[in-house]
């Protein structure tokens, strides 16, 4: 096992080498120190191991993509059309759609880059020889990579990405949606999307991160987003996790606001065989909030990991946190939801609920919504439930002449219909209502019409 | 309004024979003995605990309601082979003592859905969207619930008056042969008792039949039945006309409990 591991550690400085000769020889000298300094920091950490006394990994076991060789696409071969990207994730032809495929920029399949009274929606490859300062101020500065193999995996391979920048007061005309596509080859490849958002003070915007598949293959995604919060900005964000059902996906996010600034976020994962969402927001400025959504649909054999951490650091902070999960077949969910108030963060106003409906005996969560509390004068409070489908609501419902089937469709989309309803940007709330129904295959929604 | 007499020679609607039901391992009907004729409405009294509730769930046929002995014929068919969702498909509602809050489900969609599925089942077209909402917002008028309310999830919210008031919406909407009230007047102020009342004599008519659960005579003052039950004990102990109802007023359950221990026969 253990020499297995260090093969895999091998597989992926090897990759690096070749990466650090061809590709990464073009970016700045500071991009190639933080590469440097990310790689040997990966092989040192290597992956997390799920073993008693991790904490942070006790329920997720990633045994399966350290073993597992995926190699650095170097030869990518993007065949992606923009009707395949259609078929595999939401679009609007009023968004602003940025693809990449495999983890590259992909000119052809993306909406013509943005420059808005100096907003800049782009290529992170290009943007860092562009407009290097402020990349280097906060690329790698809030998704560190000290304690995290994943994310020094990530940034040690960091070319391609999307960087989006708002200066002060600016906002975007319409959503902005980067598609992350993992696409062609039969060899099992790893990719590392990485999104690095700066919202200025005051401006607004409108966000989608997809990672979606047209690959046969199993692949690995190993995705950072940095989102960076100026005083006063809104940010709205989605993040789609509708990977392949052989697909590995860790994902992290990392969010930084400043004073009075809101941050509104809805995760809905439903693709992977194993998939983690490791998300962060830190409120450092007084008055600043964050709302974060979750809807986790799992079926199969299916295992879906959210992470969720929120540091109170300054008073008066307000938190948001409720996820619901609806779990079928052998799945397994885990949520940990870690609030933690920092002594000084008095009047932090702060609630957290995970909630769960088991369509299956076999299916299993693991809930943990937890609080660290270190100031005084807070308001925090967090629950979690795990249930099945309410016997007296369906016989309620079979009494009024509808099926057992179209019944329990119905509770299942009224569970959901909490977190789906408060989707702002409407294709998409339309979109994931009908990919709740087609995760589900087993429960049929309305009579024959 | 009377269906006495000249209706006794119609087939009933529904023939309730030597009826045992269980919740758990208590017997709490055993034995009950009903008929019910369309354009009739029967009221069942009787104290707490005495079966009333169990009698109409049964024929609902929520699943906690064990049938042990006995046999149920509705409109000459076995009604106790029946699931709760084609007994509901046959004409059959209940009103429930407690309606069950469905959270995320809106009110609208709920009746549209099961709307379509009686009249699919009576060989009626599906109503379209513009002709149910016209007839949903009708029946929420009669019974003067707040619109707003109405379109949140189902029973959500509701105040305990407004949640009975929403049975009668649905049963108004769906249109059923033979309607339980399951103590549809508990819980009500005597303004919301009328709005409920007058909900059921708008829906009573030759074309359907009404058994109503009460625990007090009051609502009688408002629906007039044709007959009254008193449950005791899990059978019918005594029956008889509207009158009968009045005298229990008067003398209370305890009387019919020595009139039954003293082996007088009272009424039919």
């Amino acid at each position: 096992m253990a020499r297995s591991l260090a093969a895999t550690r091998n597989r992926y400085l090897a990759d690096f080498r070749t990466f650090e000769r061809g590709v990464s020889a073009r970016g700045p000298g500071w991009l190639r120190q933080v590469r440097q300094q990310a790689l040997s920091r990966f092989s040192e950490l290597g992956f997390p191991t799920a073993r008693r006394g991790n904490e942070k990994w006790k329920y997720t076991n990633v045994g399966p993509i350290a073993d597992a060789a995926f190699s650095y696409p170097f030869h990518v071969s993007s065949e992606a059309k923009p009707a395949d990207i259609r078929r595999v994730a939401p679009w609007d032809d009023s968004w602003t759609s940025i693809v990449f495929v495999n983890g590259r920029y992909s000119r052809a399949l993306s909406a013509a880059p943005v420059a808005l009274d100096g907003a800049r929606v782009t290529n992170l490859a290009e943007a860092a020889l562009a407009d290097g300062d402020v990349i280097e101020k906060h690329l790698a500065r809030h998704a560190t990579f000290e304690d995290d193999g994943f994310t020094a995996l990530n940034t040690a391979f960091l070319q391609d990405g999307a960087f989006v920048h708002l200066p002060e007061g600016e906002s975007l005309p319409s959503p902005l949606h980067l598609i992350f596509v993992t696409a062609g080859d039969a060899q099992p490849t790893a990719s590392y999307p990485r999104t690095l958002i700066v919202a200025g003070a005051n401006s607004r915007l409108t966000v989608i991160e997809s990672y979606v598949s047209l690959s046969p293959a199993p692949y690995f995604t190993d995705a950072v987003t940095e989102i960076v919060l100026a005083d006063g900005a809104q940010v709205e964000h989605y993040r789609l996790l509708l990977e392949s059902a052989d697909a590995f996906h860790v994902g992290t996010g990392r969010v930084y606001q400043g004073r009075d600034s809101t941050f509104s976020s809805m995760s809905f994962a439903r693709g992977a065989a194993i998939a983690r969402n490791d998300f962060r927001v830190l409120l450092d400025g007084p008055g600043s909030s964050c709302f974060l959504n979750g809807l986790y649909v799992t079926s199969g054999t299916q295992h879906i990991d959210s992470y969720i951490n929120i540091d109170h650091a300054e008073p008066h902070t307000t938190s948001r946190l409720y996820y619901r999960g609806i779990l079928d077949g052998k799945s397994r969910a885990v949520f940990g939801g870690i609030v933690l108030v920092r002594p000084g963060a008095v009047k932090a106003d702060s609630h957290q609920e995970d909630k769960n409906l088991i369509l299956s005996e076999e299916a299993e969560v693991d809930s943990k919504p937890s609080l660290e509390i270190y100031a005084d004068d807070v308001k925090c409070g967090h629950g979690a439930t795990v249930g099945a489908v309410a016997e007296d609501a369906i016989f309620y419902m079979r009494s009024r002449g509808l099926d057992p089937e179209t019944a329990t469709a119905f509770l299942i989309k009224g569970f959901a219909s909490e977190i789906i309803d408060a989707v702002r940007v409407q294709p998409l709330r339309s979109y994931l209502g009908r990919l709740v129904w087609r995760a589900l295959p087993g429960v049929r929604f309305g009579r024959k019409s | 309004m009377s269906a006495r007499g000249d209706n006794h020679n119609r087939r009933p609607l529904l023939k309730v024979r030597n009826l045992h039901v269980s919740a758990g391992d208590v017997e709490i009907l055993k034995g009950l003995d009903l008929t019910v004729r369309l354009g009739e409405v029967h009221a069942i009294m009787g104290p707490n605990g005495s079966g009333k509730s169990t009698l109409t769930n049964a024929l609902a046929g929520r699943p906690d309601y064990r049938v042990t002995a006995g046999e149920v014929l509705y409109g000459g068919k076995d009604l106790l082979k029946m699931p709760p969702d084609q007994r509901a498909l046959e004409g059959i509602f209940l009103a429930f003592q407690y309606p069950v809050e469905l959270p995320g489900v809106r009110n609208r969609e709920f009746m549209k859905a099961a709307l379509d599925a009686v009249r699919e089942h009576r060989g009626l077209d599906k109503l379209s969207v513009r002709e149910f909402n016209k007839l949903f917002q009708e029946k929420i008028g009669e019974v003067e619930i707040d619109p707003e309310l109405m379109k949140r999830s189902v029973n959500e919210g509701f105040s305990g008056g407004e949640k009975k008031r929403n049975e009668i919406v649905q049963m108004a909407i769906l249109e059923p042969k033979l309607a339980l009230l399951d103590e549809t007047d508990s819980g009500l102020d005597i303004d919301a008792l009328r709005i409920v009342a007058n909900g059921v004599n708008r829906f009573r008519g030759p074309s359907n039949a009404i058994v109503l659960v009460t625990h007090y005579q009051r609502i009688l003052n408002y629906i007039t039945p044709d007959y009254v039950h008193v449950l005791l004990d899990g059978r019918i102990a005594m029956a008889g006309g509207r009158e009968l109802a009045l005298e229990l007023e008067a003398k209370g359950y305890e009387w019919v409990k020595e009139a039954v221990e003293s082996g007088r026969e009272i009424g039919v």
